[in-house]
């Protein structure tokens, strides 16, 4: 049988991975820039990062270069959407093929690398022992899934509660009164926007330093990057929802990976065993699941008119008329 | 063209702010020309031009928002280097836009703490909040700083500029058309609150196109036209709504047009007991009915947000609701918008740049707009770029659009020039029934005059008109019938309207108890 506590506890690791990179675009967007290159940040994060701790031993110093990269990219993706005002689904459309082409090239000969150091894993002493909790959170975890942990009230009490987050917010919603209260709204965004490609970074090296190490060629983020973006949605632009649903997605992408080594179930024989066809089925499931929740969510920003940052997606230019 | 004729300043009163030769130039136009501008302390200098005369260019370079390319600006005779917004904040100086820089999803004390350089990190929003309570109470001003600014109303957001420029410290106070959207008595009110600041020695620039107004709160009185000063420091005793006008459009504008009369004909729109609801799901409209016949323009007199603009929305079939809307015998109610258009109902919407045009599209394609089903633009699955052309050549002409070229996005357009061409492209397509929305905010006198006379004359052709307007002299000048809405309900009528119905109509606007016998000919519709 399937140990529920083993798969929520893999399921909260990987899905740190989905909570790096939705914050990050939460803070992209909420400083009103759509940033679609995710999958190609994460992947290029995560072959840097990978080769470099490879190189070097250092999964640390991998960590480093893995944000490092997937900044740089993302700097690339704000020079086109804040400075030249370029379309932003398109430039960052780009970006991921970018990205993707980037990791392909350096992560050729990388899978045969096999086993690097990666980063440490840790018991928290007393917590560790609360049931239910403690084996599912805090037993033998990465260090990178507790600073997930720590990411989320901090995302939230810098968006909701600080004097910088004020600022994010209203240069997301309204640029141009920001601008008016003295607020430089292109800085801002090229910083929010960088945080956000740092983050993706972040999530990249997760996966290759600490959750799944090795280099898997595309099939490292495997379209993870697009997760994380259906989860912006879904959550609203809030990263407490985010987190809720990373976690659960993490839960449901370990749920399928386990079910297909199981050969019955009550006496079934399992459909979904690997190497039978509807595995395949199976696995498109999450992906299914983020384009109706993205359908039903953004449906229900409409609706109720909260959610998405008034001004996402449109460049901002001081004193345009008809704006 | 008159030459500047300042006034000296007199040296009892010291000058809070002075501009002096300040030039600012945009792509293709010098919308400062070495303007000066001086304003004295405790005093209420009105600032009067006509659109796109660079009044909100140099109140934006005052407020730090633009750089100057030449000139001096002092603040208490000392020049200042005004490098961003944050730079005349601490200089004293605070400005209300045109367009309001509120953020709508925060609230009051959200934005109040925007433009502040404290706290240092973390939020104290209580804190804040029984501070800006203070401050409004100590001046007068009603606010909640804990609302949500999409929760107010116009005149209570214009509140919350004005306190949270005080909460900033500014002494020197701009007011770029603050009237344009508030219904009169809440105008009345702001002129209340503006004289209680003067008396605590805070000095005010205020931008309007309302003539009366601007005599009856001013000190003094500048005009502007085409980049420089036509007349500076006027005392408002010496000079007529005549003398202004022709100051700020350099020929005699006509304030009342001649009105023809029309016998009104058949009955052309019905509306019959229609219910509609609000963006946020509550009741809008709330059985409301009434007719407009051939040749008979119908004016809707109400506050902001009592169901004026869902009733818009109704008839031109961009609202849904329940009941009749009956145009020339067909009920549009369920149908699409083009079930509207076909029947030839044409829309001056309220948001000229989001519903009434296309902002990034050439005068050309917003031109044709309505038309480019029909021939000759149309020609089998293609539309004529020549015809489209020409056509757009002759509404141009016609209605006296000036542009660079026809090939100019729209949002270049002043607005006195976009709104004359949806009125081209709507009055063109010979409407049966024209739904016009607050058609003239914000246009400058001449504007107003070229816009009413094209009202008239669609008029005079006997199509029926709906004129839903917050400008109780517009209505007034043009309205053969006076329909007055409150809470999403005609409550009142008045045939013939004259000057003496002014403030009885006021009164209703706001829901009035007892209105009803300052109308003599009033009828309450039911
Ligand atoms: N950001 C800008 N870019 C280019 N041109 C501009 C810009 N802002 C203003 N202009 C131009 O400068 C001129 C002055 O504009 P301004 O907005 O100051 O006029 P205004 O007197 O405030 O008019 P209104 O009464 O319509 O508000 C106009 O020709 C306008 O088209
Ligand atoms: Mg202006």
């Amino acid at each position: 049988m399937i140990d529920l506590t083993l798969i929520l506890a893999a399921g909260v690791a990987s899905g740190t991975v989905l909570l790096f990179a939705a914050i990050g675009e939460i803070f992209a967007e909420r400083a009103g820039v759509l940033n679609l290159g995710v999958e190609g940040m994460m992947l290029f994060g995560a072959v840097a990062g990978f080769s470099v701790a490879a190189a070097t031993g250092n999964p640390w110093l991998g960590l480093v270069v893995a944000m490092l990269a997937g900044g740089l990219l993302s700097l690339l993706h704000a020079v086109m959407a804040i400075h030249l005002r370029a379309e932003q689904v398109i430039s960052g459309l780009a970006l991921t093929f970018l990205g993707t082409g980037l990791a392909r090239v350096l992560g050729d000969g990388l899978s045969s690398v096999g086993a690097v150091a990666t980063l440490p894993r840790l018991t928290v002493p007393l917590l560790a022992e609360v049931p239910l909790i403690g084996p599912v959170l805090f037993r033998e975890q990465s260090v990178l899934t507790y600073v997930g942990f720590l990411l989320v009230p901090l995302a939230v009490y810098w968006i909701d509660r600080t004097r910088p987050g004020l600022h994010l917010r209203a240069v997301g919603e309204r640029p141009a009164a920001a601008d008016a209260q003295g607020i430089d709204v292109v800085r801002l965004r090229y910083l929010y926007v960088l945080v956000g490609g740092l983050l993706a970074g972040l999530a990249g090296a997760t996966i290759t330093l600490a959750i799944s190490p090795g280099w898997f060629g595309d099939q490292t983020t495997n379209g993870r990057g697009w997760i994380a973006i259906g989860l912006v949605i879904f959550a609203q632009w809030s990263p407490l929802r985010a987190a809720l649903g990373a976690y659960l997605f993490g839960a449901i992408f370990r749920f399928i990976i386990d079910i297909q080594g199981v050969p019955a179930v009550l006496g079934f024989p399992n459909p979904f065993q690997a190497g039978r066809s509807a595995t395949f089925f199976l696995e498109m499931l999450p992906y299914a699941f983020v384009i109706v929740v993205v359908v039903i969510g953004s449906r229900e920003a409409l609706r109720r008119r909260v959610g998405a940052p008034a001004a996402l997606g449109i460049p901002y230019v001081r004193g345009e008329r008809g704006g | 063209m008159a030459g500047p004729q300042g006034t000296q300043p007199r040296t009892s009163t010291p000058l809070a702010i002075e501009a002096v030769g300040i030039v600012k130039s945009f792509p293709g136009v010098i919308a400062n020309d070495h303007v000066d501008f001086d304003l004295r302390v405790g005093e209420i200098h009105a600032l009067l031009g006509e659109n796109g005369a660079g009044k909100s260019t140099l109140m934006n370079v005052l407020a730090g928002l633009y750089r100057p390319d030449e000139g001096e600006i002092r603040v208490g005779g000392e020049p200042v280097q005004l490098r961003s917004p944050r730079d005349a904040i601490a200089a004293g100086i605070g400005m209300v836009h045109q367009h309001f820089a509120l953020v709508p999803s925060q609230t009051v004390a959200e934005n109040v703490l925007l433009g502040l350089d404290r706290p240092r990190f973390r939020l104290d929003l209580k804190r804040t909040e029984a501070e800006i309570m203070s401050l409004a109470t100590d001046i007068g001003l009603r606010v909640e700083p804990s609302a949500r600014i999409w929760q107010l109303s116009i005149g209570e957001q214009q509140r919350v500029e004005i306190v949270k420029m005080l909460f900033h410290g500014a002494r020197i106070l701009i007011l770029d058309e603050p009237t344009a959207v508030l219904a009169p008595q809440e105008t009345a009110e702001l002129f209340e609150n503006l004289r209680a600041l003067t008396d605590a020695a805070r000095s005010i620039i205020f931008i309007s196109h309302k003539l009366g107004e601007v005599l009856s709160i001013a000190d003094r009185i500048t005009v502007m036209r085409a980049g420089k000063v036509t007349a500076a420091g006027l005392e408002p005793e010496g000079v007529t709504r005549a003398d202004l006008a022709r100051r700020m459009v350099g020929r005699p504008v006509l304030e009342s047009l001649e009105r023809t009369k029309v016998e009104p004909g058949a009955v052309v729109l019905s509306v019959e007991d229609v219910t509609a609801l609000n963006d946020r799901g509550l009741p809008a409209l709330r059985g409301v009915s009434l007719q407009v016949h051939a040749g008979e323009i119908v004016g809707i007199a109400a506050v902001a947000g009592n169901g004026q603009s869902e009733l818009a929305q109704v008839i031109t079939g961009l609202r849904a609701c329940t009941g009749r809307v009956v145009v020339d015998g067909r009920d549009i109610a369920a149908g699409p918008v083009r079930a509207a258009i076909e029947s030839g109902v044409g829309h001056v919407p309220e948001d000229r740049a989001g519903v009434g045009s296309a902002p990034n599209l050439s005068l050309i394609d917003n031109l044709i707009m309505r038309r480019f089903r029909q021939q000759p633009i149309t020609r089998g699955p293609f539309l004529d770029a020549s015809a489209a052309r020409s056509k757009a050549q002759t509404l141009q002409g016609a209605y006296e659009i000036s542009a660079p070229t026809l090939d100019t996005p729209v949002r270049i357009l002043s607005g006195g020039n976009l709104q004359r061409l949806i009125l081209a492209r709507e009055i063109d397509a010979a409407p049966r029934l024209l739904v016009a929305v607050q058609p003239t905010r914000g246009l400058d006198v001449g504007a107003i005059e070229g816009i009413h006379q094209l009202l008239l004359d669609l008029r005079e052709q006997g199509a029926a008109i709906l004129l839903i307007s917050e400008e109780l002299e517009e209505l007034l000048a043009l309205a053969d019938r006076i329909l007055v809405m409150y809470e999403g309900q005609v409550t009142t009528a008045v045939e013939r309207p004259s000057a003496a119905d002014i403030d009885a109509i006021g009164l209703h606007m706001m829901g009035g108890e007892g209105a009803d016998s300052a109308i003599d000919r009033a009828s309450t519709v039911g």
